[in-house]
């Protein structure tokens, strides 16, 4: 469904991405992880339109999107969201889904019932006319979601957004996630709560300084020594064999 | 022809140091504070009216009254910013402009309502008095004028560079909240620099009076120039002012040269919007890719 | 969809009373001033398209009023149209100027400071150039013959001229009630609140940005064209004047930007404040500007989201359980 194929970007003199491709097919949840500085956001922005690589292609359902603007590839199907959340700020939560809804309901009426609805999925229907404003951190990241929801994605890039959020929030998020996609939508996403990544995604790719240093499923990848060594230093994946083997799994 | 361009050019230039002066204040305060002060040709007109009087009632000639003007524009300046702009708009970027634009309605019409629409100017013995430069003459107020932005500007450039106070007003106007937490006082180095800038334009009413009329709108055509001028050096950097300030005198006067006067202006407006659209960093800031 | 709270109701009918109030008290002072504020309502609901809805502060919404003025009067001038289709080409004339500062400014990214200053320039623009030119009528400006009657479009008197005004004002209102209520008013929302985000969701903020200018540039050159036609009269100071950039916004930064009936409250309140100074202090030129800028002040100060935020603080109950009850209906 999306292809990316060979992503460069180039901020000046420093390399952000490097010669990364991805895959994502239809229906699955795709993962991508890495360290902070590892180029997942700017990667992200490239496949939505908001930077434009320095060399590389990305196809979305059959079509070229690179240098596309942000809001045709969102009509195209794929939709992101923000690392940092921007809601709009001065509207309520049922106003701001609704602007999202307007992409394919013309009419005022249906884009607000579309919202609710939206907001149940998420589980926001208590939370409809609060100001965005006045929403938590959680509350805010579910209309980060909600918003994108609302534009009927094919595609939904998400990144990180769990960061920030304490465990049992993390844990209401999830099937959340997970029903988006049975119902039809499939998800690539950025995350660095590995617990999310082990428990939602069925493939991840490794970025490290820009490349792509591994690709499997993440309970293949919690062992690929390159991707310990990636999150925790140089050797760190000998001294973890050599030492306790449990310590992986937090890895 | 050369006849007559060379003389343009430079009577050009000393309006285009006025021009800058009157822009260094502008855009300090917008490389500082980031929002354009609606109010600096008002506070223009104010400082030159100030300056009337003195040389009316007290029989001050203007350029003994600089530096009393600009002492006491340069608190109007600071308690202006200090106490109302920053007050009554809580801080935020559109309503700081706003507040600007509603100080310059109050002055402009207030001094509309003090004063009448009469232009007034004043009599002093040396307006007449020329300078023989080449082929031209300049009359000495200008050149006065001239010199006396240049060591303004100069002295600006000293207090930025080497001033504790200077150092203050770049660490601000790089990052507010890092500043703050250095232990700088950003609503009072805010102030002082809305103060200077203020007095800026004090100094460039000092030297403009004697040369110049005086009426409640002759502020809004020298802050249109003035921002000109500002976009043109791009916004925030003093040294662009004071290149864009000459410039813009050398080409008001060309274009009023072979123009007429009126469509001399439109120059003027035209690199404005052609600067905006094309350059909106600025003609001398470096291409960003 | 959303109905009116009570707030919103209040101020309907004082608005409501406001504009009949001509009818009831006739007299001449009366009658002019209503006239003018009603015109600069309309004005004001046009800066409160692109200025309140989309969020981008133009301070030289003259040059949208001034070209539709001008663009009608030329017409009947030089050309002999009939009042009418000149009227309709001036509302065409604002559009598309509206059109054409929007584009050239958004297309190179001018927002906030940058794009006042642009609009100011090119409002300053055409002032000096149509102070400068025969066809504009230049420093003398263009006058239409008298000839009042319905054919024309010139009013008898100025109860006529009110009755135009008026209708002219609701039909802006409806205009801009259609856009708020509708996707394209969606997505002017989105833009001024984070235009990132906007892209992000499928809205090409360029074009709202550029459609918002035309529709303004729409209502502002109406607004040009009823000035000309009531006071048979323009020249550059008038119409393409500061003055008239800063009566365009002040009406809905003070009334509330982004409300509907905001632009409408703000200038009316504003025209009042300033009719009494005038009857206190006497006629003196400027002074009630000086108020105008006062009041600004204040409201910056004290009321951010303008009256109709003071006007929505008594909605909100309501507006909750109307709310909750079409959540049940569902």
């Amino acid at each position: 469904m999306l292809s990316a194929r060979g992503i460069t970007k180039r901020f000046g003199g420093l390399l952000a991405v490097s010669d990364a491709s991805i895959e994502v097919a239809e229906g699955k949840i795709v993962a991508v992880i890495g360290p902070n500085g590892a180029g997942k956001t700017t990667l992200f922005a490239i496949m939505a339109g908001f930077l434009r690589p320095n060399a590389g292609t990305v196809t979305f359902r059959g079509a070229r999107i690179d240098g596309m603007a942000p809001h045709r590839i969102c009509r195209l199907g794929l939709t992101r969201t923000f690392q940092i959340v921007q809601p709009f700020a001065g509207l309520t939560v049922r106003e701001n889904i609704a602007c999202g809804a307007h992409l394919h309901h013309a009419k005022r009426a249906d884009a607000l019932a579309r919202a609710a609805e939206i907001a149940a999925q998420v589980g926001m229907e208590r939370m409809l006319d609060q100001p965005a404003q006045d929403l938590t951190v959680a509350g805010r990241k579910r209309l980060e979601l909600a918003r994108a929801l609302a534009t009927e994605p094919k595609l939904l890039l998400l990144d990180e957004v769990m960061a920030g959020l304490i465990p049992s929030e993390v844990a209401e998020i999830i099937p959340t996630i997970r029903r988006i996609r049975d119902s039809g939508v499939t998800i690539l996403l950025i995350e660095h709560v590995m617990q999310a990544v082990m428990s939602l995604s069925e493939e991840a790719y490794v970025l490290n300084q820009g490349r792509i240093i591994a690709h499997g499923t993440p309970q293949q990848l919690v062992r690929d020594p390159q991707v310990i060594e990636a999150y925790l230093g140089h050797g760190a994946a000998e001294r973890l064999h050599a030492g306790h083997p449990g310590a992986q799994a937090h890895a | 022809m050369l006849g007559l361009v060379v003389p343009a050019v430079l009577s050009g230039l000393t309006t285009g140091a006025i021009y800058a002066l009157v822009a260094l204040g502008l855009t300090l305060i917008y490389g500082v504070l980031h929002i354009i002060n609606f109010a600096h040709g008002s506070l223009l007109m104010a400082a030159l009216y100030t300056a009337l009087f003195m040389n009316l009632r007290l029989g001050l000639d203007p350029y003994v009254a600089l530096p009393v003007v600009v002492a006491i524009f340069f608190c109007a300046g600071y308690l202006l910013q200090r106490y109302v702009i920053d007050t009554f708009s809580h801080g935020r970027d559109a309503n700081i402009l706003l507040a600007t634009l509603a100080l310059s309605i109050i002055i402009d019409n207030g001094a509309l309502y003090l004063f009448t629409s009469n232009t007034r100017t004043i009599d002093v013995p040396y307006a007449f008095e020329m300078v023989e430069i080449g082929p031209a003459f300049i009359p000495l107020p200008k050149l006065v004028a001239f010199l006396a932005a240049l060591v303004f500007a100069a002295l600006l450039w000293l207090l930025m560079r080497h001033t504790r106070l200077g150092a203050a007003i770049r660490a601000v106007a790089i990052e507010k909240r890092g500043a703050e937490l250095m232990g700088i006082d950003v609503k009072h180095t805010y102030a002082m620099c809305f103060g200077i800038g203020t007095a800026c334009v004090a100094a460039a009413a000092c030297l403009l009076l004697p040369t110049f009329y005086v009426t409640p709108q002759v502020g809004y055509a020298f802050v249109l120039v003035a921002f000109t001028t500002v976009v043109l050096g791009g916004m925030g950097s003093l040294g662009g002012a004071l290149v864009a300030g000459l410039f813009l005198g050398v080409v008001e006067a060309l274009c009023g040269l072979f123009l007429g006067e009126t469509l001399g202006q439109i120059g003027i407006f035209a690199a404005f919007i052609l600067t905006l659209l094309f350059r909106p960093a600025g003609l001398f800031a470096p291409r960003v890719a | 969809m959303r109905r009116l709270g009570p707030g919103e109701g209040v101020v309907g009918i004082l608005l409501a009373l406001a504009a009949i109030s001509p009818f009831v008290l006739p007299s001449q002072a009366w009658i002019g001033f209503a006239v003018n504020a009603v015109l600069i309502s309309v004005l004001s609901i046009a800066w409160n398209v692109t200025g309140g809805f989309c969020g981008q502060m133009s301070f030289g919404h003259a040059a949208l009023y001034g070209t539709g003025a001008y663009a009608a009067a030329m017409l009947q001038l030089r050309l002999g149209l009939n009042p009418y289709l000149a009227g309709i080409v001036g509302i065409a004339a604002g559009a598309a100027m509206g059109g054409f500062i929007g584009a050239l400014a958004f297309r190179y990214g001018l927002r906030g400071s940058y794009f006042a200053l642009v609009t100011l320039a090119f409002a300053e623009v055409l002032r000096i150039l149509a102070s400068s030119f025969e066809i504009t009528g230049a420093g003398s400006g263009l006058t239409l013959p008298f000839r009042p009657g319905l054919a024309n479009l010139q009013f008898p008197d100025r109860y006529a001229a009110y009755v135009f005004v008026l209708i002219l004002c609701i039909l802006a209102l409806a205009v801009s009630a259609a856009v708020k209520g509708s996707r394209l008013g969606s997505n002017m929302v989105a833009v001024r609140e984070n235009e990132e985000a906007a892209g992000a969701i499928g809205i090409d903020a360029f074009r709202v940005k550029v459609v918002a200018m035309i529709i303004s540039g729409a209502i502002a050159g109406a607004a040009g064209v009823a000035y000309l036609q009531i006071q048979l009269f323009i020249d550059a100071p008038i119409a393409y004047g500061s003055l008239i950039s800063v009566e365009a916004l002040l009406g809905p930064i003070i009334g509330g930007a982004g409300t509907l009936l905001g632009p409408v409250v703000g200038t009316v309140v504003l025209h009042i404040v300033g009719e009494v100074v005038k009857t206190g202090v006497g006629g003196a030129p400027g002074l009630n500007l000086v108020f105008y800028g006062i009041v600004l002040l204040l409201i910056l100060r004290f009321l951010p989201n303008g009256l109709m935020g003071l006007a929505g603080n008594l909605r909100w109950p309501a507006r909750t359980a109307s709310a909750a009850r079409s959540a049940e209906a569902r």
